[in-house]
């Protein structure tokens, strides 16, 4: 792999950029790997990576239905935080927050980390209790947040409205070290990191079944013939129920459709990301100048990929609230993503009914946030059969009650 | 140079000049001109420059597809970024100025970026700008966004007003082309209720610009005709200025009404968004022409060959005195025929075919132009706009073989139908070959809930080439699409056109086609964008195959026209340079909306004090106009407290709690959920809502109950009253009345449906007032009517009567822990009852209180608050409210989950309350740290904060929270860190959670 680098530039500058390599391969499939990851997604990608990183294990194949990154890891509003409230979520979203601050140096490849800080509006008195909490239980799980006055909101994002007749901003959680990243470079990083060990990153090639001997995996059926592998990953997000299905197992897990939307490009006015449950809408201003909006996931399951209206109205009455001066700034494209969602909503990194067979969904509408630190826990996980940033996220909690429950601090999809 | 012809503009009045400023610089144009033409017209051929190398940038079309020509539009409140000059309607005083440069349009100095642009290529930033790692944020990223981003931000809140409007229509028929005109008239006519919709101001589309005859008579004619018609049937509707903007499942359409934008005036909404639920949509939504990749095409003076034909005669326009037309199709002929015909020079028609004939080719030559074929150009001269153009062979690499002087362009690739709200809900599309271009597949069309395709595509749109098969296949749409409702009425006869003989399309990806790496850099695929033949060529090199690939690498169609002109192109070139088909590359998906909508339009008339609904008590304005502190708590308000001049809100606080453990206290409790549960079958159902024993409540008791959810946690309490054998009211809390009721409905009706049970919520038909302290009774037996002694009404009765002239509810209930009647009346009563406590109680020392001496009193007493004591994770185990769980039952909604072994863990947190040594008041949501770290480096935690005031009644800190093992640690003494800066951690005793009356003795008298 050539370095990327400024000089690597003006050098291929001079020859016409024809000197550049393809960023990751396109190599045929093996007969066998040691480990097979299903899904070639920021969770698939990261996993393959710190599974050859940390733990020696390059004999890997990532394999994707479609193209690399375009699930939700290329759909979703790029927003990075780790001010979760309770302790085995704030670990995992720390890690991965932690290993975004230097994955551009470690993958090589500008994923644009940028940490611009994230503030939570509170506007209702439960919102502020609510917020006090989360900043005291960030304090002991080394997650640097703090609660905010309107004052303090309103210097960080001069276009809030903080004096709204219906509810004005009482406070905020702010953690600055919060923010956000280019979210296709992340996919695209891992994926060349990946292809540099020598991993196999294999497009359109879509499983079709999953192979067991004595209640063991031994390999997959692909539409590019059949793979045998050791171990298994199962990394695929909105679709986790179906590949599951086929290796034999059930999930509790729903899919529907989250929604978001962008504006047009406008000269930078919005230099933090802001979310706001009480209204339902969350906002930030990406580096090409658009307003980049989520909005909430609908009432129904479904796996079309599809955007749908209601909560785009929904959300953008919250944000124009929220945000006078949008109101003359014009949505340019919605779409929606298939997020997976479990009954606590928070994610499963676990072993399952099949020997050797691993899986890592239920992120909702917080994935990729957490693409790095999910990685390195599930590859840890599959590498040593444990590891103490997944242990509470297995899916017998299911069966023994044990959520993690984050509602009471995230009232929104995030 | 660009001008205004001397005659000329069907769509002109040039008796009604028009004044307007770009830059500041004071131009006119005429009623009917878009700002593009005016523009033109002025001789503004520079209107703006491109996000990435801020090159100078000109129009280059003429419609919604326009990617170069935004402006800011407006000031102040009425300020607006990016607007389409092609789209924005000329009007008197209107004021524009062009974006993403500094100092000046003219001389900008980002135009370095475009000298550098060697060292840009597509996705240089993924490569670079790594180190030193805090020069991202503080260096490059800044100047990355400074520098992109295209308008102005607007800066106030938006002085204009919106609207959404509703319809229900049979067929919707979206664009008033003759496609649309025609399908229209035969939907309408079979009977079919119609709303056919047409973004721009004008009928008629491009057939009046291009000549065409229909029924034989003029095509604008044809066209006033049938408008005329259409508007005289009842059963048909049309909207001019509005846009389809996106199809979404089950016939659901957003259209976009532009009511203001032309015509700006107070007090008018300026968009109107439709919410448009159709049978059948009919998308008669024309063609896009695509631009060439030669050379230079990107310069001021480069311009689509219909639009400049739309720039001649609809608007009197002259793009050039000297146009160079370059093509690889016939209708750009009608460009060089309409400029001849307006006495334009056209020094030469570039044909990118080797030998092409038909009678438009004939009659270029008749009239003089000269047609060169089998000729490309090989890139255009000049740096600020247009000056010539250097003419090649298409199949050479382009060494030049002559130069011809002009100062304007007019290229054409070829059309493509607009095929995007077909595509919105997952219409399939078709190459088709003979016209390189995509259409819609008929045979995969979105589909609705019957399973039938409920989109149809009509002319061009649909891929029909020519007025005759463009009128054919609309009337067939349209009577089709009617049919497909049920309407079947006598068919009218379709309107006729004579066929055209053209000589076909010859696709051309690159111009010349093998041109070298040099030309290929200065090819412009998206002109917004700045995205060049050369980086689509690197993507694909790169590894980035897909077409989402190569998008997102190079940014190509990301801009605010979403690839309208690029994305042909820009899959052409990717497919040449991956070796493959480009169906196989395929599309990137069409998303809403079809061209950008204000978010004011979306928002609609919900903003300010109406953003959502505003739920209002009957004694609302009382709280208001006797100092209310407002907590909005659903979409109630609630006075937190009532303030008096010159007292804080913790003053008010301590008042209102004092004033009622001492003499008496009024709170409005209208806003708690009041659910009404009837039916046989009642009392079973309400054991399984609850884990108390419901059925054996006697009439004429109250009882207090838990819900829990399916996973067992605690989710809403309140008391049940009940009222006769078959009839329960269950209380909830003001936030959970919604929710319950939904969750009682669900159980209903997805589980339960054969149980006798009926729900209704009458939160609303009552209200509701809590009359709370030692005087209680005394105020109540002064109005006088009914009897509320114990013994009348024991504590957790409740009884119908009448107080004073009120017919009333008592419930003799308490979350004070004082003696308290809550007392219910006709909701229309609400306010002269209020009035009349607030009279009778002024000898007692009446005054009101709020939800924080609600909170504070409850706390004292130790009862648990819903959303304070639980979170989502807590059960009524943890909060020592086993007593309200009960044992006889076989089952309840929770019971097998709070069975589960994390649930019945020893470990678990429970409920204590807990005390500051120095009577202090705990940090809202501390936690008390246990030994050590876990696994993962965070600090151990054995306990956390749910409640915690500064009592008026102990006049120190009180505190509730969950504890390990907490009940069997009485007296023990925590550690609660502090947040607020790096003092000591807060020590805090175990003590009960009942703080005041343990024995209930002021309550139960």
């Amino acid at each position: 792999m050539k370095r990327y680098s400024a000089f690597a530039i003006a050098r291929e500058a001079l020859r016409g950029h024809t000197g550049w390599d393809r960023a990751w391969g396109s190599p045929q499939p093996k007969d066998r790997y040691d480990v097979v990851i299903i899904g070639a997604g920021g969770h698939g990608l990261a996993t393959a990576y710190y599974l050859g990183k940390n733990h020696g294990v390059k004999n890997v194949a990532i394999l994707e239905k479609g193209w690399l990154g375009g699930g939700n890891t290329g759909r979703n509003t790029t927003i990075i935080r780790s001010n979760y409230l309770q302790d085995a979520s704030a670990a995992i979203y720390e890690k991965s927050r932690s290993l975004y601050e230097t994955l551009s140096q470690d993958l090589n490849y500008n994923v644009m980390f940028s940490p611009r800080g994230v503030m939570m509006l509170a506007q209702t008195q439960h919102e502020i209790r609510g917020y006090r909490r989360t900043a005291h239980a960030n304090a002991l799980q080394g997650v640097a947040t703090e609660f905010i006055g309107p004052q303090r909101v309103k210097e960080l994002c001069p276009i809030i409205n903080i004096d709204g007749p219906r509810y004005p901003v009482l406070g905020a959680l702010w953690q600055p070290r919060g923010g956000t990243a280019r979210h296709d470079a992340v996919a695209w990083g891992y994926a060349r990191a990946c292809s540099a060990m020598g991993m196999h990153v294999i497009q359109k090639c879509e499983v079709t079944g999953v192979k067991t001997e004595g209640g063991k995996v031994t390999g997959v059926a692909t539409t590019r013939g059949d793979i045998a592998c050791g171990k298994l990953g199962i990394v695929v997000a909105g679709h986790s129920g179906v590949v599951a299905e086929m290796a034999g197992f059930r999930l509790p897990v729903e899919s529907v459709a989250l929604q978001a939307l962008v504006s047009e490009p406008i000269k930078p006015c919005m230099d933090v990301v802001v979310m706001a449950n009480t209204v339902h809408g969350y906002m930030s201003q990406s580096d090409k100048g658009e307003m980049v909006i989520g909005g909430g996931a609908d009432g129904y399951n479904n796996y079309t990929q599809r955007g749908s209206f209601h909560h785009i109205e929904e959300t953008v009455r919250a944000l124009v609230e929220t945000f006078p001066m949008i109101s003359r700034l014009k949505m340019l494209r919605q779409w929606g993503g298939i997020v997976d969602m479990t009954g606590d909503r928070s994610p499963i990194l676990s072993k399952t009914p099949v020997e050797g067979v691993f899986i890592n969904c239920g992120w909702g509408t917080g994935g990729f946030k957490a693409i790095p630190g999910s990685g390195w826990g599930f590859a840890e996980l599959m590498a040593k059969g444990a590891s103490p940033l997944t242990a509470e996220f297995g899916l017998e909690r299911f069966r023994e009650g044990r959520f993690i429950d984050e509602s009471v601090a995230a009232g929104v999809a995030h | 140079m660009s001008t205004r012809l001397a005659s000329g503009g069907r769509l002109l009045d040039r008796s009604k000049a028009v004044d307007f400023t770009f830059n500041g610089k004071r131009m006119r144009g005429f009623a009917g001109d878009t700002l593009a033409s005016a523009l033109l017209a002025n001789g503004q051929t520079l209107v703006g420059r491109s996000f990435k190398y801020h090159r100078p940038r000109g129009i280059v079309a003429s419609g919604a597809e326009e990617p170069n020509a935004l402006v800011n539009l407006g000031q102040g409140p009425r300020h607006e970024p990016n607007q389409r000059a092609t789209t924005t309607e000329l009007f008197d005083g209107l004021r524009a100025t062009s974006q993403n440069h500094w100092p000046s349009l003219e001389f900008d100095v980002g135009v370095i970026n475009n000298y550098a642009s060697r060292f840009l290529p597509a996705g240089f930033y993924y490569k670079t700008f790594m180190a030193p790692r805090p020069a991202w944020k503080h260096v490059f990223e800044p100047f990355i966004r400074q520098s992109a981003g295209l308008g102005k931000a607007p800066k106030d809140r938006d002085a204009d007003i919106y609207e959404h409007f509703y319809a229900h229509v049979d067929v919707l028929v979206i664009g008033g082309g003759i496609a649309g005109l025609a399908a229209a008239r035969q939907a309408g006519a079979a009977g079919a209720r119609v709303l056919l919709i047409e973004q721009t101001a004008h009928w008629g589309g491009r057939a009046p610009v291009d000549g065409a005859e229909i029924d034989g008579m003029p095509a604008a004619e044809w066209v006033n005709d049938t408008v005329e018609a259409l508007e005289a049937e009842e059963n048909i509707r049309l909207r001019r200025r509005c846009m389809g903007a996106g199809i979404y499942d089950h016939g659901y359409v957003m259209a976009y009404e532009r009511l203001g934008d032309h015509d700006p005036q107070e007090g008018l909404p300026r968009h109107r968004l439709w919410k448009i639920r159709a049978k059948q949509v009919v998308t008669a939504t024309g063609a896009i022409e695509r631009p060439l990749s030669f050379a230079g095409n990107d310069l001021p003076g480069v311009m689509l060959a219909g639009a400049i034909r739309d720039y001649v005669v609809n608007w009197g326009v002259s793009p050039g005195d000297r146009t160079v037309v370059v093509t690889n199709n016939d209708d750009a002929y009608r460009t060089a025929l309409a400029l001849k015909q307006a006495g334009l020079e056209v020094p030469a028609i570039i044909d990118a075919r080797p030998a092409p004939a038909s009678p438009l080719i004939q009659a270029a030559r008749d009239l003089g132009i000269k047609v060169e074929t089998g000729r490309a150009v090989a890139k255009v001269k000049g740096r600020a706009r247009v000056e010539g153009v250097a003419v090649s062979a298409q199949a050479g690499e382009g060494a030049a073989l002559q130069d011809i002087t002009c100062d304007a362009v007019a290229m054409s690739g070829g059309w493509s139908p607009v095929v995007h709200l077909w595509s919105h809900c997952g219409g399939k599309l078709v190459w088709d070959e003979e016209n390189a271009h995509f259409r819609p597949d008929v045979a995969r069309p979105p589909i609705g809930a019957d399973g039938a395709g409920f989109v149809r595509a009509a002319g061009i749109a649909n891929g029909a080439m020519g007025t005759r098969d463009v009128l054919a296949d609309a009337d067939a749409q349209g009577r089709a699409a009617a049919l497909a409702c049920g309407h079947k009425r006598r068919k009218k006869t379709a309107p006729s056109a004579a066929a055209e003989e053209a000589a076909p399309l010859e696709p051309v990806w690159l111009m010349p086609q093998g041109a070298g790496a040099a030309l290929r850099a200065k090819m412009w695929l998206d002109f917004q964008n700045d995205v060049k033949v050369s980086d689509v060529q690197l993507a694909a090199r790169e590894g980035f195959e897909s077409v989402e690939h190569t998008k997102r690498y190079t940014t190509l169609g990301m801009a605010t026209d979403q690839g309208k002109l690029s994305n042909i192109n820009g899959l052409a070139v990717l497919s040449q340079s991956l070796n493959e088909e480009i169906p196989q590359v395929g599309t990137t998906t069409f998303r809403p909306p079809y061209t950008p909508i204000s978010m004011g339009a979306i928002a609609g008339e919900a903003r300010g004090a109406i953003f959502q609904p505003l739920r209002r008590t009957p004694m609302h304005d009382w709280h208001a106009e006797n100092g209310a502190y407002w907590e909005p708590v659903g979409h109630w308000r609630r006075p937190y407290c009532y303030q008096r001049p010159g007292e804080s809100v913790e003053e008010a606080v301590q008042r209102e709690v004092r004033n009622t453990r001492e003499n008496l206290g009024l709170l409005d409790a209208s806003t708690l959920g009041k659910i009404l549960v009837k039916g046989a079958d009642a009392g079973k159902f309400l054991d399984m809502m609850h884990t108390n024993m419901m059925s054996t409540l006697k009439p004429g008791r109250c009882r207090y109950g838990l819900m829990c959810t399916e996973n067992g946690f605690l989710t809403d309490d309140g008391v049940v009253a009940r009222i006769d054998d078959e009839t329960f009211l269950c209380h909830t809390t003001t936030g959970g009345a919604d929710r319950i009721h939904a969750h009682m409905e669900e159980w209903l009706q997805t589980e339960w449906w054969d149980w006798k049970v009926w729900t209704a919520n009458l939160t609303e038909q009552y209200a509701q007032v809590a009359v709370v302290g030692p005087k209680a009774r005394e105020v109540l037996d002064l109005m006088g009517g009914m009897d509320l002694s114990a013994g009348a009404l024991p504590f957790m009765g409740w009884a119908d009567g009448q107080i004073g002239d009120f017919k009333v509810r008592v419930y003799r209930i308490s979350f004070s822990g004082e003696l308290s009647f809550e007392i219910a009346v006709d909701a229309h009563r609400g306010r002269a009852f209020w009035d009349a406590l607030l009279e009778a109680g002024a000898g007692f020392g009446v005054m009101p209180y709020g939800t924080e001496a609600l909170h504070i009193m409850r706390a004292e007493k130790g009862f648990i608050m819903i959303g304070d004591e639980t979170d989502g994770t807590v059960i009524p185990q943890d909060l020592g409210l086993d007593w309200a769980i009960s044992k006889k039952k076989t089952d309840y909604l929770g019971k097998r989950a709070q069975e589960r072994t994390h649930m019945t863990d020893p470990d678990r947190w429970k409920l204590v309350g807990l005390e500051t040594l120095d009577g202090s008041v705990l940090p809202d949501g501390a936690y008390a740290t246990a030994p050590d770290s876990n696994a993962n480096g965070q600090r151990n935690v054995q306990g956390r904060v749910t409640s915690t005031y500064h009592s008026p009644t102990l006049n120190r800190g009180i505190a509730m929270g969950l504890v390990k093992h907490g009940p069997d640690r009485m007296g023990e003494v925590l550690e609660f860190p502090r947040t607020d800066g790096g003092k000591a951690a807060v020590k805090a005793k175990i003590v009960s959670p009942v703080f005041y009356d343990p024995d209930g003795e002021k309550q139960n008298v």
